[in-house]
């Protein structure tokens, strides 16, 4: 690595300037020594130590959520994870260890090799640090603070300290109590008042997401009148050896501000991801998640919106994917606190060779949310006769002036739209592929230009070899 | 006479054991017209999923010949790529396909190349200004919300773009207004000189614009009389019963 790269590579990471052996790895598993000793290693001001250590006990004393695929959450052993991993010399890991489907898959999505490294948590890929940076300028130029989290918490201690678990408690859940416990990386951004951030936000994390870790913390704070679009993740696959991810984002729309949240990951089989994501909307603000899961063993994840304000909107577009031993358990949660707001949720799942996709939603209007409307959509599509989706869906409904409309769909791929396809010349898995591409198109057409392209050739590449 | 594109001989198939299609036989050569006119459920239409490959029906006897090659091993999409074009009764809905991308990629198929971007919008543009299409068509989703003109206007033109050697038109004129008819035809006819074509209609209206070299009547999956474009005025006019009349010499 030149000294260049390592200045770069090092600059955003948490400040630790060992340039020659900078591996920093704790034992496997979890203890209030282990909270305090991340805690140290990052020179964190006392409040977040004392927060961290009281998440952990909270952590310890809280039993495993009772619903949901409780036989797969009861087979996380924590004992046999890593819960702070970092290293400043990026090639640590071996880039022959990641396994051959993945590089694979890598190649077919036409992602280059120096980012597939990269990716691949091998090594670090300069031309998007370049770009990074770029960007950085631009959004400092506007006053935005868009730092990662560690840093956010060095350089803006009183902003964190104001809004850090005012989302998400740390007693919300408990995994929101781990992640708060342990958590390593992560955004934090900062919108000041009136300024919008026109271009997605986007090409650091695209590239970053990989060395984020296990229990990212992401915080955004959209001042009054502010935009911003942020995407996260990657549809490359996610290569983790270690097996348990579970991140929380706080997202904080002030009064007419508008905060979209864009994320589409891909995690390898073993993964489970267990993900607490709430924004917060105040008087005619708007909250937007805009969230793919694909793989992974079990996903547990309910983009949720609390509008607080009056008029305030939330819409939450989510597309699972499940292939054969996977669980996507993903749905999502709106909680209508004030009169005349509003929400839109469409959940779309495809499930394939065994795989089970459940749609669990919440929706809540309080007593006094007078005139609030919200629709919701749910459609299922199953690939063969094994694979399986279910709805759980929750209605909590205080007044009687609200307009609720809510439609759900189980449908599977039909033998005309296949013979018509294929008459077209496209083999029966490009068939798939096409139905499968059109059927999450409501959901595509949101992302970036090149998020698109990559989660098309995903799906189409996850159609591939698997039809008998 | 062109050389032969299509032979049916003594075709017998079943759906679920149930026999549709009893012994049919058929020879189209490059440049031929053929009509095959016939009562609704006579077998026309799994004629014409037949010989494109559909896998819902069994042949119980019998064989297909496309352009010397015996069909039987050809999968659906190995038939569309040699050449073979259905355009549908009955088009599929494929939600959130965009008709641009969806025939981008067709052609890809079956041309078995990269079409470049702009050589194919021109290709496509001009297809569809033969076809009087908007172009906003390619924005929509493929024969989602279509109405039944607008499919068939869209098979034809997927017929322009793939250039087939064999052309099984099944129902193209039902459903289309009078100008819709006429443009259509002349789709028909531009593929028409270069191809086999295969054309089932309920109406002799169509033939009025597409001259048919032959003209077919299947009753219960068979061809019972074949003729020149006079059998189909003669339907037009007396309908199928005469044909029913127990044949006596
Ligand atoms: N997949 C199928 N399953 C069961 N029956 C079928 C199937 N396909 C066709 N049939 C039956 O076979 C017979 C012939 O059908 P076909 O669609 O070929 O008729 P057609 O001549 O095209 O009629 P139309 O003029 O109404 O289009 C009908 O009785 C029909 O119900
Ligand atoms: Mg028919």
């Amino acid at each position: 690595m030149s000294d260049d790269a390592r200045e770069a590579v090092g600059d955003y990471q948490y400040g630790f300037h060992d340039p020659e052996n900078a591996t920093i790895r704790f034992d496997k598993g979890l203890s209030e020594q282990v909270v305090r000793d991340i805690s140290e290693l990052k020179n964190e001001p006392e409040w977040m130590t004392e927060l961290r250590v009281k998440a952990y006990h909270h952590f310890m004393e809280r039993e495993m959520p009772d619903w949901g695929n409780c036989g797969q959450l009861n087979g996380i052993d924590f004992d046999n994870v890593t819960y702070f991993l970092r290293s400043s010399n990026a090639t640590e890991r071996n880039w022959d260890d990641v396994p051959e489907d993945i590089k694979n898959t890598f190649d077919r999505l036409g992602i280059p090799e120096a980012e597939q490294k990269w990716l691949g948590g091998v090594t670090a890929q300069y031309e998007s640090e370049a770009v990074y940076h770029s960007i950085r300028e631009d959004l400092e130029a506007q006053g935005v603070l868009f730092l990662d989290m560690d840093s956010g918490l060095r350089e803006h201690p009183e902003i964190v300290k104001k809004y850090f678990g005012t989302v998400v408690p740390h007693s919300d859940n408990k995994f929101s109590a781990l992640n708060t416990a342990v958590w390593s990386g992560g955004s934090f951004i900062y919108v000041p008042k009136g300024v919008h951030v026109e271009m997605p936000v986007q090409a650091y994390f695209r590239i970053n997401a990989k060395n984020m870790g296990q229990f990212e913390r992401t915080l955004i704070i959209a001042d009054e009148g502010s935009s911003i679009h942020y995407v996260e993740g990657c549809t490359a696959p996610t290569y983790s050896t270690d097996s348990l991810h579970s991140a929380v984002v706080e997202l904080i729309a002030m009064k007419d501000a508008k905060i979209r949240y864009s994320t589409i990951q891909n995690w390898s089989a073993n993964v489970y991801n267990l993900v607490t994501k709430r924004g917060v909307a105040h008087e005619g603000a708007t909250v937007e998640w805009v969230d793919g899961n694909i793989g992974s063993k079990l996903t547990m994840k309910y983009p949720a919106v609390l509008l607080k304000g009056e008029g305030a909107h939330a819409e939450i577009i989510s597309v699972a994917y499940a292939g054969a031993g996977q669980h996507q358990d993903a749905g999502a949660k709106v909680h209508h606190l004030a009169p005349n707001t509003t929400s839109n949720i469409l959940s779309k799942s495809i499930s394939k060779n065994g795989g089970r996709s459940s749609y669990r939603g919440m929706l809540q209007v309080t007593p006094k949310a007078h005139g609030c409307r919200s629709k919701i959509v749910c459609d299922a599509l199953l690939l063969d006769s094994e694979s399986r989706s279910d709805t759980y869906p929750t209605m909590e409904v205080g007044n009687s002036t609200a307009d609720l409309e809510h439609e759900a769909s189980v449908s599977k791929v039909s033998g005309d739209q296949l013979f018509y396809l294929m008459s077209r010349g496209f083999t029966e898995e490009e068939a798939m592929g096409l139905i499968v591409n059109g059927f999450f198109e409501p959901f595509t057409r949101e992302l970036p230009m090149e998020y698109a392209v990559e989660l098309n050739k995903l799906l189409e590449l996850e159609m591939e070899g698997s039809i008998g | 006479m062109g050389e032969e594109i299509l032979r049916v001989e003594n075709l017998h198939v079943s759906v679920e054991g149930t026999p549709i299609l009893n012994g049919m036989n058929l020879v189209i050569h490059r440049g031929e017209i053929h009509v095959i006119m016939g009562r609704n459920g006579a077998g026309k239409s799994t004629l014409a999923s037949v010989v494109m490959g559909h896998p819902a029906y069994e042949i119980t006897q019998g064989s297909i010949h496309y352009m010397g090659t015996d069909l039987q091993e050809m999968d659906v999409f190995e038939r569309a790529r040699a050449g073979m074009f259905l355009s549908f009764q009955y088009p599929a809905v494929i939600p959130g396909v965009k008709v641009g991308t969806f025939l981008k990629k067709s052609v890809q198929a079956v041309r078995n190349e990269e079409v470049k971007g702009r050589e194919f919008r021109k290709e496509l543009n001009e297809a569809m200004a033969s076809l009087e299409m908007q172009k906003s068509v390619t924005n929509r989703y493929v024969n989602d919300g279509f109405s039944g003109g607008e499919k068939k206007r869209l098979e034809i033109l997927q017929m322009l773009l793939l250039k087939p050697h064999l052309a099984l038109l099944d129902e193209t004129d039902s459903g289309l207004d009078i100008d819709a008819l006429r443009i259509v035809s002349r789709g028909i006819n531009a593929i028409a000189p270069n191809a086999g074509c295969l054309i089932i209609t309920h109406y002799q209206r169509l033939l009025d614009h597409v001259k048919p070299h032959f003209v077919h009547v299947m009753i219960d999956g068979a061809i019972v009389q074949s003729g020149g474009p006079e059998l189909a005025h003669k339907l037009e006019s007396e309908g199928y019963e005469w044909l029913d009349a127990p044949k006596e010499a």
